[in-house]
């Protein structure tokens, strides 16, 4: 008895049958999954082979609780591992719950109970599902109970399955375990006719099982478990012999049948067995006053599977990552931390300690093969907890801190890469990651470049992880890297993915984008390699290893590795080779437009409130701020404020909004454009710079000047200022009042880019006239979904700021705005935006990056400068 | 005879070969757009849904079809690895499902027919059906395990409308591949089985499992046994392993397959593994070398290949197998096989 993982008996847990255990029925009356899916665990521990599920209650939604609970229990690879009995009277219950269970499980039960034909559908149903079943020995007169009706029940029951195509091997007949000791005469041969009739029918039915509900037998012993486990051991000890093949039992209250105190285990034997007994005294008397002796017995096996909850708090954090058992984790946690402060140590080090030691456990098993992904996302959703219990203790700590060191969590966009839909190792990543303390923000699946980049822009990203599992992944990882270099970033990317390795990282990605690219072998990496990358003291060096180690690797691959840069003039000869014959139609109004006070109302409605946030250092996308979870109360203050200081601007006409706008005869002269203007003998040409990193596939190395018809074209330029702000910045600042101050300096930075936008949408609409019908949501505006761009000076298409003196001198700003240029061309006042239209359909926003030495010696021939002028001028785009 | 008998008589005979991968050789056609497109006016775009072809590039699966037929398969597989409406769903094609494997269907179900009447080798359809991206058995969020993208009543509809839709075009048998979620599959036996009853006749399924890591088990955590346990209620035509990894890491895997199920046994690996830039590399006389010893010591009956196998390949596994005896297929233990993730017998 003490060995009955062999299966040649099979025990069967049924601590997980709210029939069975009253401490089960409560937890989940009570809605407590996550410490029912523990007594599912305990009892896989205790040895259960097969877990019994019954949600028979009547206050139970016994479809609902059923599916629950099998579909977490899937989750749990320790559990999971062994088969699942599915328990119900109702089949609908059993219907619900096989459709939550893979592998292969059992039905209990079925019966012919309501006649032939239900029987056999759902045997059909049970077949189609994939399920071996236990037949009751119940028929439609009801519940066999002697040894002849056992076996006549089954073997008509075996006939008809087998006529079926059921397969024998996949029945168990279960032929009525009933109480015995109740002192009813009749129910004295329960247990013998039960032990008998378990022998003839496997006689009578080929390769069927037998199995019985072991509880029933002591079920006059209620609260008396030294007896109950007696009686059960030794009722096993001689069913089984006899033929029975499994029961339905608690797997840890077993006693070993040597072991049972020789007195007691006479008596049961006498009992179950219907063996005479000498004297006066029933058998069943004798058990009754017997058992009075054994109450209020300890429960050692209790006690047993809860061991480990006696180890040292850091071994019980430990155990609890490594089995993913989050019932105790905020309590250990909490004393954990409690222990550190009192030691002088810090929350956080709870995580860095103990709680990272658990997840590197867990880092190795799950490297080495020894745990598969469902149990390392339980663990991660342990760590989680804990780190949630920890984090208002991390912030209280911070706010104790001076400013300087109170650094935002690193935050991380993690994405799996346009194409590819498995996302399951980058959601790990992300959980880890997360778990850890970094913020991270998961774009999900088939997630575009612009996306993934605009997402690292919006949310101010310190790393982006790309991930991919497929094999075109790895292209479009090179276009992410790509595209991050056109969009002139420079925070860390991570490549990982199943097909993703160092060597393709090193000779193909790599090169593409000039911020770090780490490729991060798996999950339990990932942390290590954000927390160097974000670390002031680690990051130099290990950048600097990790691109060496990519040089060496290259260099191991020479000469197969592409050259970065195109010449200028391959890039030239791969211009974007627009559809000329779709440019613009010459403006309305050509020359140029001046406006000396737009209407401040009018700009108002058209606001981008997201970077207005981003300045005040409040993260997140407007509206949705003012909902944040985290800053939505101070956002949407502040946006009150905002609001009342905007009334107060426009009804005290504090401001004045000063913009021109031009529009220009032109033709594209190489990467030049020329300028004719009207009246004026000299040209005035616009030197513009051309992308020269070798592109893959058919994509162009991209100029502005290639939206530019050299037949003749329009071009446009404009400048707007907010002015007016010093007067009141001025009153602020006397009255110490800092925060109306960088308000409205704050406020008219968004009144000069609305007013750029609306500028930008009169000149579509009317001066220039292109677009004269368009209709736009101010999100639309705000989104730049309108034909033409207006590309600034200094900004990724054309990023030479000293395109803007020329800019300046064709609009006349400093006389029709009142701006003016410093000796480093930043515009004064600041609230200020300027830059060029090009209306051309196929204009686009790109960046420039990385351009070669010849490009460079030939832009400072185009400028008329010495080549010590261009390259500072270009300092940003060269090597 | 049924396909079903007709196929097991085959096997009998000799090893049979199955076809290689469609998706690198379409890769390596380097469609645009517009192809994958074609006139089917869908909303979104359609580069990269390889099923679609079949509407619109019907030329392409095709030629490729005929180039396993003329490397020697005796099996071919319709391109519908991704034909279901969840999978579609990502392209706005879910109202082409139909279309795309009937299509397919017809299309594997005319070549083969030439080519078994050129030579009066009997040649076989399968009509292939992927795992979708979603899964039964795990939950995508975190912090809620219980949870489900899917539920197995739709994903049954889902599968059912598949198959429906192929036995229309005219296949032999449902593959149903590539299983990394066993509970998926028990779901696409189960729309199966209300096929054959709507049919009122067999509809044979062939299995395919696919393994996520070296130590055997697929996504949902199974063994290769309790895989078969789980599945045996299908009464598949053919059992197997597929994708996973290379021939070399499969071995084991197979045998332990090939001991226990009383089908026919069929494995397609993968040609190799990847290589550090993704690319499978492995020569085809180098797959063809491993998946021989498998034959030479009896443990498979149908051989093919899977991700990066060409016909070149194909060709080089049909040669090397050629008048090898094929694995005898085992008698059905009468064990009582019960499975979680790991496997539970139970002695007769």
């Amino acid at each position: 008895m003490n060995d009955l993982s062999t299966a040649r008996f099979v025990n069967i847990g049924e601590r997980t049958n709210v029939t069975g255990s009253a401490r089960f029925k409560k937890l989940i009356l009570g809605d407590d999954y996550t410490a029912a899916v523990e007594v599912a665990r305990s009892q896989v521990e205790n040895g259960a082979q097969v877990i019994d599920v019954n949600m028979d209650e009547g206050l139970l939604d016994a479809v609902h609780a059923m599916t629950t609970f099998l579909k977490l229990i899937a989750a749990e690879p320790d559990i999971a591992r062994v088969p699942i009995m599915v328990d119900s009277s109702k089949w609908e219950v059993i219907e619900a719950g096989l459709k939550c269970v893979s592998g292969k499980p059992i039905v209990n039960s079925i019966s012919m109970k309501e006649g032939e034909e239900p029987f056999l559908e759902q045997a059909r149903k049970c077949m189609a599902y994939g399920a071996a079943v236990v037949v009751m020995a119940f028929d439609e007169t009801g519940q066999a109970d002697t040894k002849q009706r056992k076996v006549e029940i089954c073997t008509r029951a075996y006939d008809l399955l087998t006529g079926i195509g059921f397969p024998p091997e996949d029945i168990i007949f279960d032929p009525n375990i009933f109480a015995v000791a109740t002192g009813i005469e009749e129910h004295d041969r329960y247990g013998l006719d039960f032990i008998e009739a378990c022998t003839e029918i496997k006689a009578a039915c080929p390769h069927a099982k037998t199995s019985g509900g072991l509880s029933n037998l002591s079920f006059s012993f209620r609260g008396n478990e030294t007896v109950r486990r007696a009686m059960h051991s030794v009722f096993l000890y001689h069913a089984i012999p006899a033929g029975l093949d499994m029961a339905i039992v608690n797997a840890g209250q077993l006693d070993v049948y040597d072991q049972i105190d020789p007195t007691l285990r006479e008596a049961c034997e006498d009992v179950i067995l219907m063996r005479p007994v000498e004297g006066d005294v029933s058998a069943t008397e004798r058990l009754i006053d017997l058992a009075e002796s054994y109450k209020g017995v300890s429960k050692e096996d209790e006690k047993k599977a809860a061991e480990w909850r006696g180890y040292p708090v850091a071994k019980r954090l430990e155990h609890a990552l490594v089995k993913g058992i989050d019932a105790h984790v905020v309590e250990d946690t909490e004393e954990m931390r409690a222990a550190t402060a009192e030691a002088g140590g810090r929350p956080i080090e709870v995580i860095e300690g103990p709680l990272m030691d658990g997840m590197n456990v867990v880092g190795d098993l799950f490297g080495s093969g020894k745990m598969f992904l469902p149990q390392v996302v339980k663990s991660a959703r342990v760590m989680k907890k804990a780190v949630a219990h920890l984090i208002p203790y991390i912030e209280a700590e911070k706010d104790l801190l001076p400013e300087a060191e109170r650094k935002a969590k690193g935050k991380i966009i993690m994405a799996t890469v346009k194409g590819d839909v498995h996302d399951i190792g980058k959601n790990i990543v992300g959980v880890v990651l997360q778990c850890n303390g970094y913020d991270v923000v998961d774009l999900g699946v088939m997630v575009p470049w612009s996306q993934i980049i605009q997402t690292a822009k919006d949310e101010k990203a310190d790393i982006i992880g790309l991930s991919g599992l497929i094999t075109p992944s790895l292209d479009e990882m090179v276009t992410v890297a790509e595209e991050m270099a056109n969009a002139e970033m420079d925070i860390p990317l991570l490549i990982g993915g199943a097909t993703t390795s160092k060597v393709h990282t090193a000779l193909r990605i790599d090169p593409k984008y000039d911020g770090p690219v780490i490729h991060v072998l798996d999950a339990s990496r990932a942390v290590g390699v954000a927390s160097r990358l974000l670390s002031d003291t680690q990051r130099d060096e290990f950048v600097g290893d990790t691109a060496d180690e990519y040089e060496k690797v290259r260099a191991a691959r020479e000469g197969k590795s592409a050259s970065v840069l195109l010449s200028i003039d391959e890039a030239r000869a791969n211009f974007y080779d627009a559809f000329l014959s779709d440019k613009p139609a010459p403006p309305d109004k050509p020359g140029l437009h001046v406006f000396d006070d737009w209407d401040l109302a009018d700009l108002r409605e058209v606001i981008d409130w997201t970077p207005f946030f981003r300045a005040w250092e409040l993260h997140g996308n407007y509206p949705a701020i003012l909902t944040d979870e985290v800053v939505g109360e101070t956002a949407t203050q502040l946006k009150a404020d905002a609001d009342a200081m905007l009334d107060q601007i426009i009804e005290g006409k504090w401001l004045t909004a000063r913009g021109v706008a031009g529009l220009w005869p032109c033709a594209r002269d190489g990467d030049d454009v020329t300028i004719h203007r009207v009246n004026r003998e000299e040209h005035v040409v616009l030197p513009f710079l051309r992308q020269q990193v070798k592109k893959s596939r058919d994509r162009a190395n991209m100029c502005l000047a290639d939206f530019i018809d050299p037949a003749g074209d329009w071009i446009g330029g404009f400048a707007v200022g907010i002015h007016g702000i010093e007067e009141h910045s001025a009153r602020f600042q006397a009255d110490k009042d800092d925060y109306s101050d960088i308000l409205l300096k704050s406020l008219a930075d968004r009144f000069a880019e609305a007013f750029a936008e609306r500028l930008h949408q009169h000149v579509r609409t009317d001066l220039w006239g292109y677009a004269p019908g368009e209709q736009l949501t101010n999100e639309a505006l705000i989104k730049e979904e309108y034909r033409g761009i207006r590309p600034a000076p200094g900004y990724p298409a054309c990023p030479d700021h000293s395109l803007k003196p020329i800019l300046f001198d064709l609009l006349d700003a400093p006389a029709n705005v009142g701006l003016t240029l410093t000796e480093s061309f930043a515009m004064w006042p600041t609230a200020a935006v300027s830059g060029f239209y090009f209306g051309h359909p196929e204009s686009q926003y790109f960046g420039v990056a990385r351009v070669g030495r010849d490009q460079l010696e030939d832009y400072a021939t185009r400028r008329g400068v010495d080549l010590e002028t261009a390259e500072r001028w270009l300092r940003p785009n060269l090597d | 005879m049924s396909a079903r008998e007709k196929l097991q008589a085959a096997a009998a005979e000799r090893i049979l070969v199955f076809d290689g991968a469609f998706g690198t050789q379409i890769q390596n056609r380097k469609l645009t757009e517009e192809d994958y497109a074609g006139d089917l006016g869908l909303k979104a775009d359609q580069k990269g849904n390889n099923d679609i072809l079949a509407l619109s590039r019907p030329d392409v699966i095709a030629d490729i079809t005929r180039a396993y037929l003329e490397a020697g398969s005796d099996v071919v597989s319709t391109n519908t690895f991704s034909a279901n409406s969840v999978s579609q769903a990502d392209y706005a094609a879910e109202d082409k499902v139909r279309d795309i494997n009937v299509a397919s269907g017809k299309l594997a179900r005319e070549l083969a027919d030439e080519y078994e009447a050129k030579d009066g080798r009997p040649r076989f359809v399968a009509g292939a059906i992927g795992p979708t991206n979603k899964t039964l058995s795990l939950s995508p969020d975190v912090e809620d395990p219980g949870f489900r993208e899917i539920d197995f009543d739709t994903l049954v509809d889902v599968y059912h409308e598949q198959a429906a839709a192929l036995v229309e075009g005219g296949v032999d048998f449902i593959l149903i591949e590539t299983i990394f979620d066993t509970l998926n599959a028990k779901a696409g036996i189960f729309a199966v089985k209300r096929l054959e009853a709507e049919l009122g006749r067999d509809v044979p399924v062939m299995l395919s499992m696919t393994l996520t890591d070296l130590s055997g088990r697929n996504l949902s955590g199974h063994t290769v046994e309790a895989f078969w346990y789980a599945v045996r209620h299908a009464n598949p035509v053919t059992i197997g392993l597929n994708c996973s990894f290379g021939a070399e890491q499969l071995r084991p895997h197979v045998q332990l397959l090939s001991d226990i199920a009383d089908t026919l046994v069929l494995a397609y690996p993968n040609a190799g593994l990847p290589n550090d830039l993704g690319e499978y590399d492995e020569e085809p006389e180098t797959t063809a070398s491993l998946v021989r010893r498998w034959a030479e010591n009896g443990r498979v009956n149908i051989l093919g290949g899977c991700c990066g196998s060409t016909p070149d390949h194909i060709a080089a596994i049909a040669k090397a197998v050629d008048g090898l005896t094929p694995r005898g297929v085992p008698t059905a233990s009468s064990d009582m096989r019960l499975a979680g993730l790991e496997p539970f017998t139970i002695a007769a």
